[in-house]
């Protein structure tokens, strides 16, 4: 009975999300987090103007070193990609997510994942993305992509995830 | 004879709460000493208490079993097993066959009366005796309560008996906010959850539809601060536990808020504010809004804990390069280090007596829960696993209850608690995963 409660509860959780950021598009379609892979939504992957391209094409992530927010030569040009793409497709704003590994306490994690999504931030901008367009949430470790716990998990999950949506940011 | 009488006010949550009666009088000669050493727990006998009246009966059981619980779960104290017994208390008030409690080396013995009296209420008579001396060890109390109220007011006798064998003030009758887990790591649902400090009683304070994090008792036990992702980014959210009323703190500009601790004044809150990917730490008093900027560096400063006068702040920060602990005056100003050891080190939070501060340490790959000074001198690392965190204190400064994750992809998080001087590591049982504890002061 409890389990079906839970199962009520996110699928109400997913409903309202839907209502109130439907032109939100996420990795895993559902909004937020940026925790699954790419889905089919508006627009095909082959469409340069689609986020599913913005997604699988240009890449929607760049990953950090342990306790790092410096972004690697990788990272930057995955960054220069992400800028033109906003650049050419002003309808979209974006949201930038913050994430940490589980190694390090909750708190020093949420602050961490802030430095990261800002030094996406700033690189964007410095790309000529109008700051306006986009803000940055910290999820600290709270949403980890992959579970495990080793290195091979804890890589992927030290990331700052750039999330369109289609509606103006507030 | 009577010393004092003292009437008690039952603290209001959500349900109604029994009121209080107490009396008693000075110490007797039986204590335990706590001390760094190993100790042999105090052997000790609990028949059930008598029901002396017939709706009484479980209760009597139950309220017996409660206090065992409570005593036996510090480790200092053993309960000599009920079949082990020779005597048997058949009237509270029929003198005590010492020699029959002597054969079973029970050096101290708590016997009791319970009844509901014609107006329903649950009256708990007891007397605590030392076995060898043939006394017994302050007077008789009686506590008068709801009987939905029971499970207090056995954690009142249980903290009565540990006071009177300890010379500690006591910590049974508190409560534990903290942050109820479900579902997979990668889709961890999160709510607030408010439970007695053995686990029972639990009840929810928010739903699950939003992240939330790290709960924080003021210091009346009748307000909570937490940091919720329910406007979409992290902010923190002062919560009426009363009538579960919330409203979102009035912060300056910036990304997001988070990590808020109450000051002993109960109006004074310190915080964390992230802007522009910094995140510095910030005062604000929730009477009258008045806020305060307390650092101002390129560095990560969060995780603040005041000291019990409330004149300074501990805090977590890595301007040396890693995260390690300061110590400033609570208006901000210079910062003092006071962690030096190897490893980085996080959450800090200043023991209720003020002598020590607990925190958490990363150290070669195992997370920590530690205690020092708060010159930083004598620190000692309680326990060790993949993953330990977030310490809170026991309203006495003598237990410390944290968060402990398994490791991989089925990890969950549970709390446990270990005496300061790491003995007696527990696990508090909780239906769901748990994580991120505040105890309560003492319950009024």
């Amino acid at each position: 009975m409890k389990v079906l409660l839970r199962a009520t509860f996110v699928i109400a959780g997913i409903a309202l999300s839907a209502c109130t950021s439907a032109e939100r598009f996420n990795n895993d379609g559902t909004g937020g987090a940026g925790t699954g892979t790419a889905s089919g939504i508006a627009g095909g992957a082959q469409d340069p103007t689609s986020p599913l391209f913005f997604q699988q094409s240009i890449g929607d992530r760049v990953l950090f070193e342990v306790d790092q927010s410096t972004l690697t030569p990788d990272s930057q040009f995955v960054l220069n990609g992400q800028a033109d793409w906003l650049n050419s497709n002003p309808e979209y704003t974006a949201i930038l997510e913050g994430h940490a590994d589980e190694q390090g306490t909750r708190e020093y994690n949420l602050a961490l994942g802030a430095r990261r999504a800002n030094a996406v931030l700033e690189h964007l901008v410095s790309k000529g993305v109008s700051a306006d367009r986009m803000r940055v949430i910290s999820y600290g470790k709270e949403r980890p992509l992959e579970i495990c716990s080793d290195e091979t998990c804890y890589s992927k999950n030290r990331r700052a995830v750039t999330v369109l949506s289609a509606a103006p940011s507030s | 004879m009577r010393k004092w009488i003292q009437c008690l006010t039952a603290f209001a949550i959500l349900f109604a709460a029994p009121t209080f009666t107490l009396a008693q009088e000075g110490d007797g000669p039986l204590r335990i000493e706590i001390t760094e050493g190993v100790i042999e727990p105090l052997p000790y006998a609990i028949p059930d208490m008598v029901a002396e009246t017939a709706q009484a009966e479980d209760l009597a059981r139950q309220i017996s079993r409660v206090i065992a619980a409570d005593l036996s779960g510090t480790g200092l104290f053993r309960e000599i097993p009920r079949n082990a017994h020779i005597a048997r208390v058949t009237n509270f008030s029929s003198p005590v066959q010492f020699a029959d409690w002597k054969a079973i080396n029970a050096q101290a013995l708590i016997t009791g009366g319970v009844s509901v009296d014609g107006s329903g209420k649950l009256v708990v008579r007891f007397r605590l005796h030392d076995v060898f001396a043939g006394e017994d060890i302050g007077d008789g109390l009686q506590l008068v309560g709801t009987t939905d109220g029971w499970r207090r007011i056995a954690h009142k006798v249980a903290d009565q008996v540990y006071s009177r064998l300890t010379g500690e003030d006591p910590y049974f009758d508190s409560r534990v906010v903290f942050v109820a887990e479900t579902g997979p790591k990668n889709a961890r649902q999160k709510q607030i959850g408010i439970m007695d400090y053995d686990g029972e009683n639990v009840v929810y304070l928010t739903g699950s539809n939003s992240i939330v994090l790290a709960p924080r008792f003021s210091p009346s036990g009748n307000n909570l601060l937490y940091t919720s992702f329910e406007s979409g980014f992290p902010k923190i959210y002062l919560l009426n536990i009363g009538n579960l009323s919330q409203q979102e703190l009035r912060t300056p500009q910036g990304e997001m808020s988070f990590s808020p601790r109450f000051g002993p004044d109960g109006q004074t809150v310190v915080y964390s504010l992230t802007s522009g990917g910094n995140t510095d730490l910030y005062a604000l008093n929730i009477a009258n809004g008045q806020g305060q900027r307390l650092t101002a560096a390129p560095s990560i400063e969060t995780a603040p804990s005041f000291s019990p006068d409330g004149s300074r702040i501990v805090f977590e920060s890595d301007r040396s390069g890693s995260p390690q602990l300061y110590i400033m005056s609570s208006k901000g100003g210079d910062a003092q280090r006071i962690s030096f050891g190897q490893g980085r080190y996080g959450t800090p939070v200043w023991s209720p007596r003020g002598d020590l501060i607990a925190f958490t340490k990363q150290s070669k790959g195992r997370f920590h829960i530690g205690v020092m000074r708060t010159d930083g001198s004598e620190e000692r690392l309680l326990t060790a696993s993949f993953l330990d965190e977030g310490p809170t204190w026991s309203p006495n400064g003598r237990v410390i209850m944290f968060t402990r994750e398994t490791q991989g992809a089925g990890g969950r998080a549970a709390l446990h608690s270990v005496d300061i001087t790491g003995r007696n590591l527990r696990q508090v049982p909780t239906n769901t995963g748990a994580s991120d504890p505040s105890w309560s002061p003492l319950l009024q």
